[in-house]
């Protein structure tokens, strides 16, 4: 039975049932000591509930040990760009051991991590790397935008037999949705159709979502019909909706608060030029984040990112009812 | 060498001949069968003793994580060299079915649990599974192995600070080799410059750490059974320096397509001009040494050392005919284990 969530306690919720339910899952990082985990601490032990010191290679590279030995661990990252202190431990070591091994070991964890922190946290603490990760072979990202999304994406991770990252966007996290109670798995690589509308195709991720379906209201104020999709994982990719989807509207906007060089949406306009472009009445539009750090003051940081205005402009655009490029 | 009986000497000699066996084929496979090995390989030629001496310390339900240089581990655990030699080969019946190569030998069901291709990378793995043993609370023990050049990476200090503090049942292995690639550790180690032990590292993490003759299976034996004690009594971990001199150089040069693959000399002779150095090495060399002492001491006879070497050199031929003759695997293998 739905009742109403936010973002941030789904999650925490999807990891409690999941530790509840299966004793080889692990959850351990930095900061596990606060109060926030007091519940999971003691409702697990400190065993199966543990504080790591400042040292993100050991951390990652700890689960990794442990998933080869049979464990199932969710770390606790904080920020994204945590993960970039141990690069070669996300996106080199247990990704791969599957393939290296010729299939003997599994390797499955959950890199849990917020990202996208669009609110003055400036150059480091605001990336979006969605694109750093979902290019690399043996890893799966979830990216939820909804609070029933954020439980059974997180639920579904920590039962899968892959490492995944899992990204939930910092400006969600107070978000509130109805969240199914007990049991909730969202299936990786099934992309949901957030708002139907057969004149144009938009496809988002996380906080664009919400940016996105804002900017389709004011846009069926002007009789524009836009259908958004979420995509929900970016690795597994539902390329297969997103096909379906533009072969009804033939136009495509793509939403992606990345860096536009590299973005999930680059590699998404990619698969549809390449399989969908006789559906194609006009030209595939991104609406991405600058290729800038995010600076701090504010205005700056509002240019850098897009916004329903932007993603409306590129909307008109592939409509032909917009003079101004987007 | 009162506390191992004669039958577990005359085993412990028995795999160091069988792993310089393996080797020897593997550099030879290079001259006589041009391309059938790609890329590279990392012997371990020289460092058998430490390797042996290490393992025999565990029980069968302990784990070990290593580095690329990693063809030893496996023999000794009882991989069968065949499914070795086809990995190398690049083929079907390789032990990770052709996608791993030489650089990540993995068998799961004696405990090998992997190897990581990027130096120090590994380290952290192995404390996880070491974790893992923790909670799972049967004893079981995990080595990790490294080289000396992985000291100089993060994931030592972060992992050996870890494993004190949590007190993982973990024991870490340092075959410090005297080369970091073609370096010399005491031109990118403080400690060595400074003319010290590495094993003083484990001082800043509040454990043991001991320096031996790595070159020495008794004593190898000896101290890792020691640490690994401590670690199954739930005492923590304990970082073993353990010395040896690899004969062959760091590993064989990547040539461009075409041109046949080759080890080049050892670092000591082509980067240092120390040729005195690498003969040294060579007469201390670990396998003769130690057969030396077992007939010396009664417990080989010559004929028996004898024996044991052909049935190596007859093992690892019979390795080589079946690495050749095992196909290749499917094209569309190489997908299938991306995902689980």
């Amino acid at each position: 039975m739905p009742r109403e969530l936010p973002y941030i306690v789904a999650i925490n919720e999807a990891i409690h049932l999941e530790m509840a339910r299966d004793e080889d899952v692990l959850y351990f990082g930095q900061n596990m000591a606060t109060t926030e985990n007091e519940d999971f601490v003691k409702a697990f032990g400190k065993d199966r509930v543990r504080v790591t010191p400042i040292s993100e290679t050991a951390e990652i590279g700890l689960a990794v040990g442990a998933a080869l030995a049979g464990k199932r661990p969710v770390v606790e990252l904080y920020m994204a760009e945590f993960m970039l202190v141990a690069m070669d431990q996300v996106t080199n070591e247990g990704n791969r051991f599957r393939a290296m091994s010729g299939g003997q070991v599994t390797v499955p964890l959950v890199l849990k991590a917020g990202y996208g922190f669009a609110a003055g946290w400036a150059g480091q603490h605001t990336g979006v790397l969605t694109n750093l990760f979902m290019g690399v072979p043996g890893l799966k990202v979830a990216v939820p935008s909804t609070a029933a999304d954020a439980k059974g994406l997180m639920a579904t991770a920590i039962r899968d037999d892959n490492p995944v990252v899992y990204l939930h966007h910092y400006l969600l996290t107070l978000e509130h949705g109805d969240v199914p109670e007990g049991e909730h798995l969202v299936p990786f690589g099934e992309a949901a159709i957030r708002r139907s509308g057969g004149d144009v195709t938009i496809v988002a991720t996380g906080w664009m979502v919400d940016r996105s379906l804002a900017a389709a209201d004011t846009l069926a104020g002007e009789g524009i019909k836009a259908e958004i999709i979420d995509p929900r994982t970016v690795a597994p990719l539902d390329t297969k909706t997103i096909l379906e989807s533009v072969e009804r509207t033939g136009r495509l906007v793509l939403v992606d608060q990345a860096p536009r060089h590299a973005a999930a949406a680059t590699v998404i306009a990619g698969e549809v030029a390449e399989h969908g472009f006789s559906s194609l009445k006009a030209p595939i539009v991104q609406v991405t984040g600058r290729d800038a750090t995010v600076p701090y003051s504010e205005p700056l940081e509002a240019y850098v990112i897009p916004d329903e205005e932007r993603i409306a402009g590129a909307v008109r655009r592939v409509l032909g009812t917009s003079p101004v490029a987007a | 060498m009162a506390q191992l009986d004669r039958d577990r000497l005359i085993w412990m000699f028995t795999q160091m001949v069988r792993i310089r066996e393996f080797e020897e084929r593997v550099k030879r496979t290079f001259e006589e069968h041009p391309g059938v090995i790609r890329g590279h390989t990392h012997l371990a030629d020289g460092v058998e003793a430490s390797i042996v001496g290490s393992l025999s310390a565990l029980r069968e339900s302990d784990q070990v994580l290593t580095t690329y240089r990693c063809h030893g581990y496996p023999i000794t655990l009882g991989t069968p060299t065949k499914a070795l030699m086809a990995e190398i080969y690049g083929r079907a019946d390789g032990i990770c079915k052709g996608i791993g190569g030489s650089m990540h030998l993995t068998d799961v069901s004696r405990g090998f649990l992997g190897t990581s291709g990027i130096v120090g990378q590994g380290i952290p793995h192995a404390a996880g599974a070491a974790y893992a043993a923790q909670i799972r609370g049967d004893g079981d023990v995990v080595l990790s192995f490294f080289g000396d050049g992985a000291s100089k990476q993060g994931s030592f200090h972060e992992t050996l600070n870890i494993a004190s503090l949590w007190k993982l049942p973990v024991v870490f292995v340092m075959e410090n080799n005297g080369y970091n690639v073609v370096t010399q550790s005491h031109q990118e180690d403080a400690n060595a410059a400074a003319g010290q032990d590495l094993s003083v590292k484990a001082a800043a993490y509040a454990m043991p750490g001991v320096t031996i003759d790595g070159g020495d299976p008794v004593t190898v034996h000896e101290t890792v059974s020691a640490a690994v004690q401590r670690a199954r009594a739930g005492e923590g971990p304990t970082l073993v320096e353990s010395k040896i001199y690899r004969l062959s150089a760091h590993g064989n040069i990547i040539a461009p397509p075409g041109v046949p693959l080759h080890f080049p000399e050892h670092e000591a002779i082509e980067v240092f001009g120390d040729p005195e150095q690498y003969e040294a090495a060579k007469r201390g060399d670990p396998v003769p040494r130690f057969r030396g002492r077992l007939v010396n001491d009664g417990v080989l006879g010559p004929d028996d050392a004898e024996r044991i070497a052909q049935e190596a050199r007859d093992e690892m031929q019979e390795a080589v005919t079946f690495g050749l003759e095992s196909p290749m695997p499917a094209d569309d293998e190489a997908l299938a284990y991306v995902w689980a």
